[in-house]
């Protein structure tokens, strides 16, 4: 399959465009014969028995001959873009309303429990979106502004869920204690991991974090008088200030004179991780403003001259370690609260991988990218529950696919951290880091 | 020290498959400089094809083993390159120009993919294959401990070490290995010097996954089991191999991979087989630490 753009130099060109749809119909099969054409199952035996799926074959074939010739004699390559598809004017409206965009986001955030009280499957579904938005929040100090790669990033969220689940189980610690020492505790786990990786050079720093994201977990799975291995361990919930949520005459719901509810509990969860998120943003644009995140950027930019500059790399690369794993332990913490329970299947890799995606779809450093991308990935996700099989088939392709067309992620435009000059006139340019 | 002796046959065998593997790894970051994570499961889609390719042989009526055998190597030898070859030319070529993380985010993506696809086109149970090959050889005895050497073992290990010589003559003597040697000092020189480097990247992948088939086929045949997720975990502890070796370092992915597998082997057999994989990232861990370039990584070795 020579590049599209080759083909299309001539309009037109039909034979061009048959050879290369048969060259890739040939590939194809080649690529499909034995994986789609033939099933193995097993048999009443236990011994695997054949059958065929040849006309899946051939309909997959198919396409693939249709496809590439169309792309062959109609494609030329463009790149994908919203302000190179919509006209100037519509575009420029657009941009200017970039920067209340987010404000709207966060203004939506804060009603949905509001607008859907009565309906307790979407109450769940923000409450999970806004989890993974932490989750990418806080992934975003340690690969969108430090540029250090970890694939590991779930060990903290482990360590910060298990922190609290453990912390309760022994000493019957309340949530809201938990939580600062479960922060406290996934930080130390990052330093824990940047020391050893502060020598690393770029390239291994992916395989050791994610081989220590592996190690935690497989710990935990092990280590079965304390964390109960693959039975995992309950986790009980928050309160309001002490006070349960609960049917009883000390509940939530009799103290305030309400009828009791079980939305009740759901709404607090939800508002709880939206503080949560929130503060996690607040605290990075905020960062991002003192000489320790313009020291992660610079890192991110160029190591040698940081050093050149006399900035110290141990501690800046260490911060932004502990930072990062800070929320992603109180992201942890809040899940276990809100599970009730939690066993290390939570914490694979594929975890890992997923918030990965979500910061760098969302156009790595950005933060409103990263509240868009959770909520594209996680929507999508469950509008296509029914088809389980097929989701992470397409989740996977959509990697590929973003990569290849908008490599800097869905909200590329990154507000500058430092401007030389007086903020230039264009709307929406530069106007105010985002809230969210 | 027959248990030892023995624990040593089987950690070999084992190092002998990760070692294929990681030399998957190794070319291609020696190359281009980006870990192809998708590779653990093209070793997976290779141990699939070759499993599928053996019924269908069955089931035509080919009942000698060893033909069947050969016939599956070289079926699913080809067939996984072509799934090495396409994934190159989708979700890495486009990217050549990007940015740093970007290859990475699409091989991710692609092992996603790929695992998915096996998965749904084969079912998520595992698939089990009768014991093939049987036999093997007692080499001595003693504290009522036979140390045995099976056929299987010695199988897995003299291919590896064919295939690995075959590989280094390639890489040493052919015009393809020059042309490699060149891409990996320098791609944009290369391709000033005349070395058509998108075929040269396209053959190292499609080398790399002919390599990894053979690894399927061997664990197929050594575990008589696999399913659409051994691709992660192998793939992980390959890559392991090969950063314990020093990237890009051919022999390095070799004494990496039998480094991994022995530490695996030995972990199992006298400390806890449940920390076996914690101890093979630890081990990996703290040779960076004081050796961040890898056992053979120095620079002024020759490096694919």
């Amino acid at each position: 399959m020579p590049r599209a753009s080759e083909s299309t130099t001539k309009p037109l060109n039909v034979t061009a465009a048959l050879k290369e749809a048969a060259i890739a119909a040939l590939v194809a099969f080649g690529l499909f014969v034995l994986m789609i054409g033939i099933r193995t199952d097993q048999g009443p035996t236990g011994a695997l028995v054949l059958s065929t799926r040849f006309g899946v074959l051939a309909a997959m074939v198919a396409v693939v001959f249709v496809g590439r010739f169309s792309i062959a004699l109609l494609w030329r390559r463009t790149s994908i873009s919203i302000t190179t598809i919509l006209p100037a004017p519509i575009r420029a409206t657009a941009l200017r309303l970039v920067p209340y965009a987010a404000a709207a986001f966060l203004a939506f955030a804060l009603l949905v429990p509001i607008l859907f009280y009565s309906n307790r499957y979407l109450l769940g579904l923000g409450t999970l979106i806004l989890t993974y938005t932490m989750l990418g929040f806080g992934l975003n100090i340690v690969v969108g502004l430090a540029g250090l790669l970890d694939l590991g990033y779930v060990a903290f969220y482990a360590v910060g869920a298990y922190s609290y689940a453990l912390i309760a189980h022994y000493f019957g610690a309340s949530f809201w204690i938990c939580l600062p020492l479960a922060g406290i505790l996934a930080a130390f786990a990052g330093l824990l991991l940047g020391f050893p990786v502060l020598r690393l050079r770029g390239d291994y720093l992916a395989i050791v974090t994610l081989g220590f994201g592996e190690i935690i977990r497989l710990i935990l799975l092990n280590w079965q008088n304390l964390t109960g291995g693959p039975n995992g361990v309950f986790a009980p919930n928050p309160t309001f200030f002490g006070i349960p949520f609960t049917a009883a005459d000390n509940g939530f719901a009799a103290r305030f004179g309400l009828e009791y509810s079980p939305t009740h509990r759901i709404v607090f969860l939800y508002y709880i991780i939206l503080a949560l998120a929130l503060l996690t943003n607040w605290v990075t644009l905020r960062l991002r403003r003192l000489p320790i995140g313009r020291a992660w950027e610079a890192l991110r930019e160029d190591e040698i001259a940081c050093r050149a500059l006399g900035i110290n790399t141990t501690t800046t690369k260490l911060t932004a370690f502990a930072m990062g794993a800070m929320f992603g332990g109180f992201a942890g913490a809040f899940f276990a609260t809100r599970q009730g329970f939690i066993s290390p299947e939570s914490f694979t890799f594929g975890e890992s991988a997923l918030v990965l995606a979500i910061v760098v779809l969302g156009g790595m450093g950005s933060q409103l990218g990263v509240a868009v991308a959770a909520t594209a990935m996680l929507g999508a996700f469950e509008l296509f529950r029914e088809f389980e099989q097929y989701r992470m088939l397409v989740f996977g392709g959509a990697m590929v696919a973003v990569m290849i067309y908008r490599p800097r992620g869905l909200v590329s435009r990154r507000t500058p951290s430092v401007l030389l000059h007086e903020r230039p006139a264009r709307a929406g340019e530069t106007h105010g880091e985002t809230s969210r | 020290m027959e248990y030892f002796v023995q624990q040593l046959i089987n950690g070999i065998t084992l190092g002998s498959i990760y070692g294929l593997i990681a030399i998957g790894y190794t070319m291609v970051y020696g190359i281009i400089g980006m870990i192809n994570f998708a590779h653990g499961d093209i070793f997976m889609v290779g141990a699939f094809l070759a499993l599928i390719a053996f019924l269908v042989l069955v089931a035509l009526g080919i009942s000698s083993v060893p033909l069947a055998l050969f016939i599956v190597l070289l079926v699913s030898m080809g067939l996984t390159a072509l799934y090495g070859w396409t994934v190159e030319r989708i979700a890495y070529r486009p990217l050549r120009q990007s940015f740093r993380l970007a290859p990475l985010i699409s091989a991710i993506g692609m092992s996603i993919v790929l695992q998915n696809y096996v998965q749904v086109a084969q079912g998520a149970r595992v698939k089990p294959l009768p014991p093939l090959i049987h036999g093997g050889y007692t080499l001595f005895e003693g504290n009522d401990f036979a140390v045995r050497l099976s056929n299987i073992q010695i199988i897995v290990v003299v291919t590896t070490l064919v295939l690995m010589a075959g590989f280094s003559w390639l890489v040493a003597n052919t015009r393809l290995g020059r042309n490699m040697r060149a891409c990996e000092q320098d791609l944009k020189m290369a391709a000033l010097v005349g070395v058509d480097v998108d075929r040269t990247i396209s053959l190292t992948f499609v080398i790399g996954a002919a390599l990894a088939a053979v690894a399927g086929l061997m664990f197929l045949l050594y575990y008589g089991v696999i399913d659409f997720f051994i691709g992660f975990l192998a793939g992980v502890k390959a890559f392991t191999a090969a950063v314990l070796g020093g990237i890009g370092s051919l022999p390095g992915a070799m004494l990496g991979g039998l480094l991994i597998g022995l530490i695996e082997t030995m972990w199992s057999a006298y400390f806890s087989i449940e920390y076996k994989d914690v101890a093979a990232f630890a081990i990996l861990i703290i040779v960076l630490i004081f050796l961040p370039t890898g056992i053979l990584g120095r620079p002024e070795i020759e490096k694919v």
